[in-house]
This record gives structure tokens, sequence and C-alpha cells, in this order.
């Protein structure tokens, strides 16, 4: 790859290390002036992470509710968190509906989003492109308060009233009207709104950040097509932000002029329909489930060809295979909406759209294959939780397929394949690439060497507990229940009670990770500079870990001696 | 037929069914309970001029427990209409055995990578970085693969949208907070249908949570219009073993055609969430043959439309509908 290491290795190799010793480069401010008033990419990045932890953490919670719950048919826990006499299925109803609402809020706009884009995004971009920092710091910073304003303003939304039955937003995250606009009458979904609002107005300006840091902030010699596959995926992914946010911004303002300014966008009773609510929200909601997957995408290959040392297979297909999903990520909304009655021709189409998807995701998954071919791979945790992945984002991937295909979702629309289809390619698939890039970039972003032992243990058990969990909701589906149901007929209880044993699998397993945490900052060894070896050639590897307060004061050169359009054979 | 797509299906999931399998100790001993229970007939409370209240059939137009069939529990319900035979076919036959295809081919790939090309056993990598053939072939299989989906994928569609012949008996059934009620504008018939509480279910030998106190009756074989829509929030009309699902919105009105192949009761719920209750208002379909259907109509003081009726609407008709072709493959 051009990205490598030893391609600079003249004007940069002292550089990391100098920096740590330059006086005016490493002024440290204070504890509240550094982590509150941040201007720092890296500082920034790691607010990120810890606030998606936080935020992870609660949604994951939650979660955990609603897999007690399902446990055994019948209502049993709902009555107490709601506060309601026993036997009260409509205060429960709501509280169930609540906390489906916050669970996918909450892991979708509060944890996946802001560890990939601005946790490992604002540590990583920068230091992959060779630029001191990203190009608008305090934007940056804004960025970041915004989103913790906007989970504040969620978690507000749990405790006002929302409807007839009970406190909180039970709109599900999709806030369908009329559902969200006439029938939630409390404060609740203003606020859950409201903290949409903030969080993507956070997302967009992180959005232009990226695009400006990556476009003007390349080392010299850095061309487009020689940046790092992770700065491709964060490229994209900003460009989906930027174009998908609005239109939600959109969306829920109407819906919040419908709520309380007597606007009649989305009501028939005054011209309105609330199928527009649907396309305008479906036409940011597929973007948005890329722009969760596209900096996994980016750093499963970093990773896939550092363990393999080997570069990554098919550099420029992989690049744009990104760019052909971000496109066609636009044009197949409609594919959530199978049955709200669509045109027959429309329904064609957007089948037939969808399923083009599957082409350049298919170029991704085996050029990572071919990346491994021929290598030498070193099962290292970051390389476990990227293979872990490949497997998982396939299987979610195949079931996409079965559902794109808009006659036969007329079966499995709104029901648990859905929910397995995509928990496998987000609580697998983002969710294992998160993890990955943590065990990856851990040591360069702590200084410390987390436990390859946990590591290892956290993704067995991790595995068997998601799958444990997902992989019967399929059959729950094909069977015919329902999502967003806090209770069934007896005949799907079997099932449902194996999905709960995999959630108590699935959390013994987030024990083991924070028992990692706390090994590597208590006990951990010292990380190197590059602890990964020779298949880690991309610029942070160069740099101290940590990396010190601020790098590439003097920019490094990427010398031309690797053309990724050289087509020689491979001895070459 | 169904029989027939149903033990393929079966032997596909056989082997996850198996790994599953060891994890479950429940499951072995739990067979014989529930197949014994075939139904008996509800008191004929609403026993009218020869209509008798259906009484359901264990395992038909209903999900199956683990308990009483584990691979039927694992996978679509029978179906009875002649799209949904055809959807399922296209499923079983097609896409799940090239999504089983798919992913075990990736996890080979994956783990026979992983195998042969660790550190010890190469210790020297390649450096290639292009193929452009290998490139080709995998960007030029997965089209034709889709390609192959697609056309049954498209002929669905079009059987699904058939239009209904004009004379076909229209349902309108209309999304509650949290009921349904259906309206026979042909027969000046209107039901609400509530959820039966569990003792009521019990009593009727029916699935709590799925059986209602009136049920949409419908006459087997012959074209419905079925229509949705919804008084306040959206909801959504769904019937699994009918592989029928339409959104039921307020201020819209959707159709959708249906022929229901043989009489029975089959279960559904609403698929739209549309609230606190949304868990608590099941379909119930009852199909029964046309006299009984003219019956049930009559008791619930319904009219039939005469001939002459029935022949005005037939004389602005389309061609009668096509009689549905057998299923693909």
């Amino acid at each position: 790859m051009a990205t490598t290491a030893e391609g600079f290795d003249a004007p940069t190799a002292g550089h990391g290390g100098d920096h740590s010793h330059d006086d005016h480069g490493d002024h440290m401010p204070g504890f509240f002036a550094r982590w509150f008033m941040s201007t720092n990419h890296k500082d920034i990045g790691t607010l990120y992470l810890i606030f998606a932890i936080i935020a992870g953490i609660i949604g994951g919670a939650i979660s955990g509710i609603m897999r007690l719950e399902l446990a055994e048919p019948g209502i049993q826990y709902l009555f107490q968190f709601a506060g309601a006499a026993e036997g009260d299925i409509a205060a429960a109803g709501h509280m169930w509906n609540v906390f489906i609402t916050a669970h996918g809020l909450i892991m979708v706009f509060f944890m996946v989003m802001p560890a990939m884009i601005g946790g490992f995004g604002n540590w990583f971009v920068p230091l992959m492109i060779g630029a001191p920092d990203m190009a608008f710091p305090r934007m940056n910073n804004i960025s970041f308060w915004l989103t913790v304003v906007g989970f504040l303003s969620l978690l507000f939304s749990m405790f006002v009233p929302g409807s007839a039955n009970g406190l909180g937003a039970g709109v599900g995250w999709t806030v369908y009207a009329p559902l969200s606009t006439t029938y939630a009458p409390g404060p609740s979904v203003d606020f859950a709104i409201f903290s949409l609002h903030l969080a993507g107005a956070g997302s967009i300006l992180g959005a232009t950040n990226f695009i400006t840091t990556i476009f003007n902030m390349r080392a010299p010699g850095m061309t487009l097509h020689k940046m790092p596959l992770f700065v491709w995926s964060v490229l994209v992914t900003a460009f989906l932000l930027l174009l998908a946010l609005p239109v939600l911004a959109a969306a829920i303002t109407m819906l919040l002029t419908d709520r309380n300014f007597g606007t009649t966008f989305f009501d028939p009773a005054g011209g309105g329909d609330p199928v527009l609510y649907q396309h305008l929200f479906w036409f940011f909601g597929h973007p948005e489930v890329y722009i969760m997957i596209l900096p996994g995408f980016g750093m499963i290959s970093q990773i896939v060809a550092t363990f393999s040392r080997k570069p990554v297979f098919g550099y420029l297909g992989m690049a744009y295979a990104m760019v052909a999903i971000g496109v066609v990520g636009f044009i197949v909304w409609a594919h959530h909406m199978y049955t709200v009655g669509l045109d027959v021709n429309t329904k064609m189409y957007f089948t037939a759209a969808t399923m083009v998807i599957a082409v350049p995701t298919g170029v991704k998954i085996f050029s990572w294959i071919a990346t491994m071919w021929g290598g030498s791979i070193e099962f290292k945790s970051p390389m476990v939780w990227a293979l872990g992945f490949i497997f998982l984002f396939t299987v979610g991937g195949v079931t996409g397929v079965v559902l794109a295909n808009g006659g036969i979702d007329d079966n499995l629309h709104d029901t648990y394949y859905v929910v397995a289809h995509f928990h496998y390619v987000l609580s697998m698939g983002a969710v294992f690439s998160l993890f990955a890039g943590f065990y990856y970039w851990f040591p360069k972003m702590s200084g410390r060497m987390h436990s390859e032992f946990l590591s290892h243990l956290h993704f067995w058990v991790f595995f068997i507990g998601v799958n444990v969990i997902f992989f019967p909701q399929h059959f729950l589906g094909m069977n015919g229940m329902p999502r967003r149901y806090p209770d069934y007929p007896e005949a799907f209880a079997y099932w449902n009670q194996i999905s709960s044993i995999g959630y108590a699998i699935m959390a013994f397993s987030m024990l083991i990770f924070f028992v990692n945490l706390a090994y590597a900052y208590l006990a951990g060894r010292k990380a190197e500079n590059n602890p990964w070896g020779e298949g880690a050639t991309t610029l942070e590897w160069t740099l101290t870990s940590p990396p010190p307060f601020h790098q590439f004061e003097t920019l490094p050169v990427i010398e031309d001696h690797h053309d990724y359009h050289d087509h020689r054979p491979a001895s070459a | 037929m169904g029989q027939a797509f149903a033990r393929m299906k079966f032997s596909i999931l056989a082997l996850m069914a198996a790994v599953l399998a060891v994890a479950s100790p429940q499951m072995a001993l739990a067979q014989d309970v529930a197949e014994a229970e075939v139904a008996a007939p509800a008191d004929a409370a609403e026993s009218a001029g020869g209509y008798d209240r259906l009484a359901p059939t264990e395992g038909k137009g209903m999900p199956t427990s683990a308990e009483d069939d584990m691979l039927k529990s694992m996978t679509f319900q029978d179906q009875y209409t002649q799209d949904g035979i055809y959807a399922l076919g296209m499923h079983d036959y097609i896409l799940m055995p090239v999504i089983t295809v798919i992913s075990i081919f990736v996890l080979g790939l994956l783990l026979y990578a992983g195998w042969r090309f660790r550190l010890a056993a190469n210790p020297v990598p390649s450096k290639t970085t292009h193929n452009t053939l290998i490139e080709v072939i995998w960007t030029i299989v997965p089209v034709i693969i889709l390609v192959v989906i697609a056309v049954p994928s498209i002929t669905l569609l079009a059987r699904q949208y058939e239009t209904p012949p004009a004379d076909a008996i229209t349902i309108k059934a209309v999304g509650y907070q949290w009921y349904w009620g259906y309206e026979y504008p042909d027969h000046d018939v209107e039901v609400i249908s509530n959820m039966l509480d569990e003792s009521e279910a019990l009593a009727s030998g029916e699935p709590h949570q799925l059986a209602v106190d009136n049920r949409m009756v419908v006459p087997v074989g012959v074209p419905l219009r079925i229509q949705t829509t919804a008084a306040d929030v959206i909801h959504a009309f769904a019937v699994p073993s009918l592989w029928f699902k339409q959104d039921a919105v307020p201020g819209r009105l959707n159709e959708r055609m249906l022929v229901i192949d043989e009489p029975g009761v089959y279960y559904g719920q609403c698929s739209e969430l549309c609230g606190a209750l949304h868990g608590y208002m099941p379909i119930a379909v009852e199909a029964v043959p046309m006299e009984e259907f003219e019956a049930w109509v009559l008791s619930q003081n319904g009219t039939i439309p005469s001939a002459e009726e029935v022949a005005e609407v037939d004389a602005d008709a389309a061609p009668a509908d096509e009689t549905a072709e057998a299923p693909a493959a």
C-alpha cells in the first residue's frame, strides 16, 4: 500500500518521538479546559468514546429489561417499571413502547454513531492522513457537546408525560405520525424530537468537519487514492450524514409543527399524509444504516490488512464499493415501507434497487477474504473480532437479500425476522467492528496493552451470546411473531426464552470487557509505537503510544513509490 | 403442495435445529402434550341458519410452538393462498438455499484462509493486491444470482397486485386503537372484533392473544377485495398463513385481492406499532363455504346482494380473474 510507513520513514521517523519533547507543542491545558473546552481531536475522540460506552450501557440495560420481559409470555415486570397497578396492561404496554423507542434511539444516535464517527473518526482520521488536527477544532467541540445535550434531552423525555398511558415517548425510533402527533399529546415526544435535532446538528457539523479535513489537510503526497480505507469510509459516511440528516431534521420539524402549531403535514384531516412522513424518515433512515456500518467497513479493512501482513486486496474496488453503497443507499428507502400500499411498479423498482446493494457489499466481503489469502495471519484480538464481523455481517446481509423482495417481505415486514436481520448487521456487524477497532487502537490511544486472553474470551462469549439472542429471532419472525410486542401467544415462548438466555451470556461477556479495560489501565504493559508488527502500515503507528498532544507539526511527506494503478503481477 | 414444500424446507433447517437442540433440554419431552389437543368445536353460540363458528385446527393458520413441532416452529406457517404457496416456494427453493450456501461458503473461505495462511504455516506473505479476473468474477456472479432471484420476485409482486374482479366481495378492515372493525359494504354488515381474554380463549379452545370474539368471516375460494384503513393511528392487517400484510393508514384506502384456498381459521396480529395495546389486537379470518358465509351474513342481520345487483356490477367488470397458476418450481 502506498500509505505504508516506509513510504515516508525518512521525513517522519523522528517526528512522532520528537513531538513529545516539543515544548510549545505539548502545552497541556488544565483538567477543565482540556476536557470541557477541548479543541484537540484526540481528546474529543476520547470523550466521544467514553460517551458512547456510557450510552451503550444504558441502551444495553434497556434491552436487558426487554429480554427479561420477553423471557416468558405474559407481562411480568413492566407494571413495576411503569409504576402501575398489576394488571394495568395499557400502562405496561406504553412502558414497553418507551423502552423500545429509547433502546433504538440510544443505540443508533448515541452509541454506534458517536463511537464510530466521533470516537474513532476523530482520533484516527487526522492521524492517518498526517494532519495536526481536525480542520475546525472548535466546531469539533460543539459537535460533541450537542450530542451530549441531545442525549440528556432523550433521557429527560422518558420522565415527562407522553401519552394518556404514562410517561415517555412510546412511538418507536421511527416516530411515525400520527402515533407521534395527535396520539402522543405530552411533551415527551417534543423532547425526543429535540434530542434528534441536537444530535443531528452535531452530526452535520461533524460531517462538514471531516469532509473539510479530509479534502484539505492530507499530508503532502497523500492523494485521495492513497488514503487508508478507514479515511475513505469516514469520508463517504460524512457525505451521507451531510445529505441525509437535513431530511430527518425537516421531517421531525414538520412533526413538531404538526404537534404544536396546528400544521397538518402528516394529518389526513387537514390534507396531509402519514405516509409522507415515512418517505422522509426513510430517505434519511436508509442512508443512516450505512452511516452506522461504513466506518466499520473501513476499520475491518485496516485490521485484516494489518494482521495478514498484506496490503488490502483491490484497494480501489474497496473504496469505490463504499462510494457505490453510499450512492445506492439513497435510492432504496421505500423497502422499509413495502406494506404501506405502494404502487406495484414502485415496489418492483425498490425490490430491484435494493438487491443491487448486495453487489458492492459482496465485493467488500470477498476482498477482505482475498486480503487474507496468501497472508501471514496472526490471530490477535482485533483480527478475531474482524473475522467475526465478516461472517456475521454476511449472515445479516443475506437475510437482507430475502427481505429485499417486496413480495416475500409481505410476510416478514415488522416481524422478528427483521429484528434479527438488523441486529445481525448492527448489533453484530457494527458492534463487532467497534470492538475490533477498539482492541486495534486501544494500545495507541491509551499507551497500554490490554490482555489478549481476556479479549479473546470476550470475543467468544460475546459471539455465542449474540448468536443465541438473535438467531432464534429468525424463527420467531418466520413463524409470525410481530416486533414491538411485550407479550406473545404461547407458541412463541420457546425461542423467546432461548433468546433471553443469550442476552445473559452477552451481558456476562461485557463484564469481561470492562475487566479487561481495568486490567489494561492497572497492570497492562506499556504499548510500543507499533504493537502489531510490520502489517500495521498506516501513519498512526509511526507516532508514540499514546501520541503526543499535538502531532505532525512538520507534515510527513508520502513518497510515491507504491502505485495503486500498478497492475503488474504480484511479484512486482 | 404446501406439505411438500414444508418437507424440503425442514431438511434445510435440520442442521441448525440439531445444533440448537443440544442446548435445549426441555423440548424433547414436550412433544406429546399438545399434539392430541385438536381444539373442540366452540360452543355454537351464534348458530343461526346453518352457520356454526368454526373451530380452529391445531397447527393451521397459527404459529406452532417448539414443544409441538420443533422444525415447524422454526419456519413459515403453512400457506393457504396460491400467492402464499408461490412465495413460500420461492423462499424455500431459491432464497433459503442461496443464502445458506453463501453463508457457508464465506465461513468456509474464512476458516480455510485463516488456517492455510496462518503465520506459522505461511511466514512470508504474498504481495498480491490485484487480480482483475477474480474481481470481475465476484462482481458478475452475485449479479447473476440476483437476477435469478429477481425473476420470481417480480412475478410474485405482479401476482399479488392482480386487480380483483368487479364481483369480488369487498371487506374493509378498519384499525382502531386497539381493535379491528370489519365492514362488508356489499352485505350491510359491520362487526367489531376484540381480543378474547385468556379464560375466554381457553374456553373456546383457541390460542390466547390470537382469539377474538367476532372474526372476519369470509367465503372460501372466491376473490375477496380486502381494503384496509384506520380511524386513528397506523395499524397493519397481517395474516401470516395467508402471506398477507397491508398497512391500515388513516386517510388512505389500501386494497389487495385475497383468495383463500380452504376453509379454516387463520390468525394474525396487528403489525404496525399503534400504541400501548399494539400487542393485543389480533386478527382472526374465518374462511367458510359460500352457503355458510351467507348464513353468517343473515345471522348478522345483513343482506345478500341479489343476482341483478351482482350482474349490474359485472356489466362494467373487467374479465374475471385468471385462475391461480400452479406455483413455480
